[in-house]
């Protein structure tokens, strides 16, 4: 599904990521931890075009997605979240989830101001739509409130909504639970869930290691922007060379 | 839909009787100037307001329109009516060609760059002698005519200029409330969200700001043809700031704001002009007032304290 080949990233003088080669598979979800400054954002950035790689390849489908800037991604069917999530603070939850469908619209500028028929019916649908997705993630009750006004954790939830109404191939979502409380942890997990068995492909980044073991099928770790060990969570949680690198080496 | 078809009615039918009640005379002129402004700060609100782009040279696009219009009908004889697209196509292509370089700028370099740029076309106003005429100006711009019908007096001219401005004030509203302004409003907030949602935010920019100077051409070309004269100095920094200062004050991100703004700033000076040498001071301190009190302009500014005087007399009867 998404194949990183040897995916390196100087800064500067800094190297962020070294020949980092993985293949998250379709239907899984895919999950990248390390310690902090492991190179687990800036891979992010890179695979969803915010940055373009020193060297190496990403690709999506067996297609070449390197350096494609994020809004042509998007309609290739790679979305993401942001760890710090990103609304539109000044537009309404409802509006927020309306913006996701852009791409699934096309009535132009023109149609637009001059109210045609299909246009109108497009925001119809593009209305109709958003709700549905309001309600896929549970803040349909929401709608009317400005985006800035939302606690972290709806905010969180809202920008899943506005991913998945782009219908995503594949969803990236950075620290997906940072800033969440336990039980908002666990209602993102069962979210998470439902996102893969709708067959979305899901990567993330995450440092809640009881989220990542519960809800991953495979785990890449990274450490000092190179990869240390990949598998099942139980693979990881057995593999000396992780708790090392975690909790330092043992006497 | 209802409730914005309603609003608009509100707005377009009373300016349409408004004449009924100036029954001619010079506030009828100030009025048609009223008119230009609201085009030019709805279309300057499209792109400061909604995409949140700043421009500080929409003056260069209000008079190149001027003088691309004037200058065919005097020089080249062309009709009017073929040259205001004309100029519209001109103004837009600049626009659109320059939209992409100076769009990747941010905040204040945009700014600088749109000021270079609003001052390059005042230059050329000045120098193009033959063109333009120049520090001296351009006359014997013909106005608009219908078959035999001239639009040669300040209640025709009222009816054309305000048909015109009704018909950007709608179009305007439309694009606003459609998922084109919905991505511009999106882009304004966060323009890396957007464009990780799809929005392809450097295009939608460029569009908006060629669309904004488009308006912009078509309001300079009606005046041109309403005042039948041109000279540089209308076109120059200051209108720019000016314009800027109408949206702001009217409210940022508000159609009929901007209406509000362009009416506020066109009337005032001529009120003030009773306070003789003193309007300036008035003027100013008028505007600092207001963006201190009134950060998001008058649209919201009103109800606001209209709200809060209601609230203050609801407790003083309960007391």
């Amino acid at each position: 599904m998404l194949e990183l080949q040897g995916v390196t990233q100087i800064f500067g003088g800094v190297t962020a990521l070294e020949d980092v080669c993985f293949t998250a598979s379709a239907g899984d979800i895919t999950g990248v931890i390390g310690p902090n400054g492991a190179g687990k954002t800036t891979l992010f950035n890179i695979v969803t075009g915010i940055y373009s790689q020193t060297s190496g390849r990403v690709l999506f489908e067996g297609r070449d997605v390197s350096g494609l800037p994020p809004e042509k991604l998007a309609t290739v069917g790679i979305v993401r979240t942001f760890q710090n999530i990103e609304l539109f603070a000044n537009m309404t939850v409802l509006e927020n989830v309306m913006v996701g469908l852009h791409t699934r619209s096309r009535s132009g500028l023109l149609a637009c101001s001059l109210r045609m028929p299909w246009a109108m019916r497009e925001e119809r649908q593009i209305r109709g739509e958003a709700v549905k997705w309001l309600e896929f993630a549970g803040i349909a009750e929401l709608a009317d409130v400005e985006a800035g006004n939302l606690p972290f954790g709806k905010g969180r939830l809202l920008e899943i909504a506005r991913a998945m109404a782009l219908q995503p191939r594949i969803l990236l979502m950075d620290e997906p639970a940072a800033g969440l409380n336990s039980r908002e942890t666990m209602g993102l997990a069962a979210l998470i869930r439902q996102i893969r068995d709708m067959g979305v492909t899901v990567m993330l980044v995450e440092h809640d290691m009881e989220l990542v073991m519960d809800i991953c099928d495979r785990i890449v770790v990274l450490n000092l922007g190179r990869k240390l060990a990949e598998g099942t969570p139980r693979q990881i949680q057995d593999n000396p060379d992780v708790v090392a690198a975690y909790l330092g080496v043992d006497e | 839909m209802k409730r914005e078809l309603m609003k608009f009615l509100l707005f377009a039918i009373p300016m349409l009787l408004l004449p009924l009640a100036l029954q001619g005379g010079y506030m009828l002129n100030v009025m048609v100037f009223v008119g230009i402004n609201t085009m030019l700060a709805v279309a300057l609100n499209l792109l400061l307001g909604y995409a949140g782009q700043i421009s500080l040279g929409h003056a260069g696009f209000f008079g190149l329109g001027a003088y691309i219009s004037g200058a065919l009908t005097t020089i080249s004889g062309l009709n009017p009516w073929l040259a205001m697209p004309l100029a519209a196509l001109v103004v837009g292509l600049l626009a659109f060609g320059i939209g992409f370089p100076i769009l990747k700028l941010k905040g204040h370099y945009l700014a600088m760059a749109t000021l270079g740029l609003g001052i390059i076309i005042y230059i050329a106003f000045n120098e193009t002698v033959t063109l333009t005429g120049g520090p001296s100006g351009l006359s014997g711009i013909p106005n608009l005519s219908l078959g035999g019908f001239v639009f040669d007096s300040d209640l025709k001219n009222y009816y054309l200029i305000w048909f015109f401005t009704l018909l950007v004030v709608l179009f305007s509203l439309n694009l606003a409330g459609s998922r084109i302004g919905r991505a511009l409003r999106a882009v304004h907030d966060s323009e890396v969200a957007a464009r990780v949602v799809g929005v392809n935010a450097r295009l939608l920019k460029v569009q908006i700001f060629t669309l904004s100077a488009v308006i912009c051409s078509l309001a300079g070309s009606l005046y041109a043809h309403t005042m039948t004269f041109l000279a540089p100095a209308s076109f120059g920094f200051h209108f720019s700031v000016e314009l800027l200062t109408m949206v702001v004050i009217g409210g940022l991100g508000s159609v009929y704001g901007s209406f509000l703004g362009a009416a506020l700033l066109t009337l005032l000076p001529e009120f003030l002009r009773a306070a003789h040498d003193y309007d300036i001071v008035i003027y100013g301190i008028l505007l600092i007032v207001m963006v201190m009190f009134m950060p998001g302009g008058l649209v919201r500014g009103v109800p606001e304290i209209y709200r809060k005087l209601a609230s203050r007399r609801g407790n003083a009867a309960d007391a």
